[in-house]
């Protein structure tokens, strides 16, 4: 089975090779929210060797600070470069619309990866998304579930109040607790918003702490948070009777793993989204993938991949957990 | 200065007359303008993408809200004030603008209440500073805060849309330069006649080399200060509308850090902090320099951190040059 796919990616790498080879290499460049940020260097690196894999050409820029208008010389300036392929983490679902329609204009493929312009999916040609945004809740409560043995009282902390993604992880956690009867015995007795910064996480957690001295898991759906919260955990020494889970980063969470502060936690790779954005856009580009919904194709190393309503793709179909057994295999 | 010799000892007291070339090329604008050249060139060697006159234009309104902004700015700064609320008067103003709309206001009227907030909360400024005789820089700074807050609050932390046909000013042209391009244009010209050549202009300089001597002299500083406030607010709410405009949608961070660049401009075009110094011309030059400087270094595709390392950089230069070329000319 996995010889199979394997020799699949690899001929239609060679076949996306050959196609790339015969003209121009191919222009692309990922747009990401801001510079200094470890979790897009991860989906740069997969871009770079797609890149490097499909002989196209790869540029990562972006701008100092994620506000909602700050990449918008930067599109504009990708444009006069008159690169193939723009993609781009948006910092604003609508202040890029007009800018992108006008890289459409001028013929480049213009695809969100990691963020997509919700409620304005016309303004480019398809999203690259980690994972089904819709089960996410589903499995984080699953997580937290497994680590207190489905019983007793657990909190979310979570980034800002208005955080698109989180909200709607929230509101998937509320009801797979509200529906589903395995989970039951688990009472959620508070959700906390620590706006993504460390110090106002750490505050969040230790008053959750003191709110609900019965507390026995929380959820913490944001790499910042869950980092903050693990802290608190550790300096306190409660592991044992407060087990945090959540979204974070292998990197960051590497220490908590391994001293027993944080028995697992998860996330995605974003590594594949910028592998499987070059696979895709080269694919498109030369004619061997059709960017419709329902179209499958196959990527090297993802298997086969399907294009859902909305021309939305993901990388992978439920969300990766890291504990001490395979942390170590994960660099971002 | 043959005759020194003969001179009587009198005419020591007295400097000699500067001669012409130097009053002419001897001032700040000039280093702008050299600044301005050089970015050009440096430019074009950076990025074979980056000469191209469409391409220039189209960044420039990218940054002609708060370039139309600093114009105003530049005369609030030369008469000894500071306003560092414009960048959130234009979101709180733009927020006002298209809350209205989406509630039902026809736009026409609409925009009026835009731009009526907008002087608005010039005025509430100039009352702190001029009635109540508050430091401008703490008064704004406050006023920074309070506007983008109530910004927050109005919008939340969603967009509010504005109809098709109001969006894309920038993407208007007339005779081949888009529209917020152009405004900047002729409102230099036009505030540029103001400060150089009317009564009003030099007053603003008396009062920012001197207030009380100003006041002594008979210049109605508080009512003229609170006219710079007040246009300072208007010509924050047209920037807020035309950044609406442009992006088709309004948020609370509308122009966020904004007024630092504003303030930049003016800086860069040789505007004196302490005030009674400074021009249009300057500040017209220096809007130029800052988007050839950056769209330079964009579209050669540099990382950010070596950005704001050259921004640093020229506006640390410009200071000190304006600073020694003043000094020199003093008295």
């Amino acid at each position: 089975m996995l010889k199979k796919s394997l020799l699949i990616g690899l001929t239609a790498g060679m076949v996306f090779a050959t196609g790339a080879f015969a003209q121009d290499p191919l222009k692309i460049v990922y747009i990401g929210k801001n510079t200094g940020n470890p979790y897009f260097d991860s989906i740069t690196g997969g871009f770079e060797d797609a890149c490097k894999s499909l002989g196209c050409e790869f540029e990562f820029v972006a701008p100092a600070t994620a506000e909602a208008t700050s990449q918008i010389p930067f599109i504009e300036a990708q444009i006069q470069r008159g690169v193939n392929v723009i993609g781009i983490a948006p910092n604003s679902p609508d202040a890029l619309n007009a800018v992108l329609d006008s890289a459409r204009a001028a013929g480049i493929l213009v695809l969100t990866v990691n963020g997509d312009l919700t409620g304005n999916e016309s303004h480019r040609d398809a999203t690259i998304l980690p994972t089904n945004f819709d089960i996410v809740g589903r499995d984080q409560v699953e997580m937290v579930g497994s680590l207190i043995g489905y019983e007793g009282e657990i909190a979310i902390l979570s980034a800002t109040t208005e955080a698109p993604d989180q909200n709607k992880w929230i509101v998937g956690m509320n009801e797979t607790l509200a529906s589903d009867p395995k989970y039951a015995k688990m009472k959620l007795v508070a959700t906390v918003y620590g706006d993504d910064q460390p110090e106002k996480s750490t505050t969040e957690m230790e008053a959750l702490l003191s709110n609900f001295p019965d507390l026995k898991g929380v959820i913490a759906p944001t790499t910042v948070g869950i980092a903050a919260a693990a802290q608190v955990v550790q300096s306190r020494g409660i592991a044992a009777t407060v087990h945090v889970t959540g979204l974070g980063l292998p990197s960051e969470m590497r220490d908590f793993v391994k001293d027993g502060t944080v028995t697992a936690f998860q996330l995605w790779s974003p590594y594949n989204e910028g592998w499987l954005a070059v696979h895709f856009a080269v694919g498109v580009l030369d004619g061997s993938i059709k960017n419709e919904v329902g179209t499958t194709f196959e990527v090297p190393d993802l298997g086969t991949i399907t294009i859902n309503p909305n021309n939305s793709i993901n990388t992978q179909a439920s969300l990766t957990t890291f504990d001490a057994s395979n942390i170590d295999d994960f660099s971002f | 200065m043959t005759d020194t010799a003969a001179a009587p000892p009198l005419a020591r007291d007295a400097a000699p007359p500067r001669p012409m070339w130097h009053v002419v090329l001897v001032r700040p604008e000039t280093m702008t303008l050299v600044l301005l050249v050089l970015g050009v060139i440096v430019g074009s060697q950076l990025s074979e993408f980056f000469l191209d006159i469409n391409y220039i234009l189209k960044s420039f309104t990218l940054s002609a809200e708060f370039a139309i902004v600093a114009l105003v700015l530049t005369m609030v700064i030369i008469a000894g004030e500071i306003d560092l609320s414009p960048a959130s008067n234009m979101a709180l103003s733009a927020c006002l603008f298209a809350w209205a709309q989406q509630a039902g206001v026809p736009m026409p009227l609409a925009i009026v209440i835009g731009l009526v907030s907008g002087v608005a909360m010039g005025a509430l400024n100039g009352l702190m500073v001029i009635g109540l005789q508050l430091p401008s820089i703490i008064v704004t700074i406050g006023t920074l805060t309070l506007y983008r807050g109530l910004a927050q609050v109005i919008a939340g932390d969603k967009s509010i849309r504005v109809p098709e046909w109001f969006t894309g000013i920038n993407a208007v042209f007339i005779a081949g330069i888009p529209v917020p391009v152009l405004v900047f244009a002729l409102l230099s010209i036009v505030l540029g006649l103001v400060l150089g050549t009317t009564m009003f202009g030099r007053q603003i300089y008396l009062i920012g080399t001197n207030e009380v001597a100003a006041r002594h002299a008979g210049v109605r500083s508080r009512r003229i200060r609170m006219i710079l406030f007040l246009l300072m607010g208007f010509a924050s709410a047209v920037a807020g509308l035309m950044t609406a405009s442009r992006l088709g949608s309004v948020r609370y961070d509308l122009g966020l850090g904004g007024e630092l660049q504003m303030v930049l401009m003016a800086m860069l075009g040789g505007t004196y902090i302490f005030g009674g110094r400074g021009t249009i011309l300057g500040t017209f030059l220096a809007a130029w320099l800052l988007v050839i400087v950056t769209t330079g270094m964009i579209v050669a595709n540099w990382l950010p951190a070596w950005q704001l390392c050259v921004l640093g950089i020229l506006l640390i230069v410009s200071i000190i040059a304006t600073n020694f070329i003043y000094s020199r000319t003093q008295r």
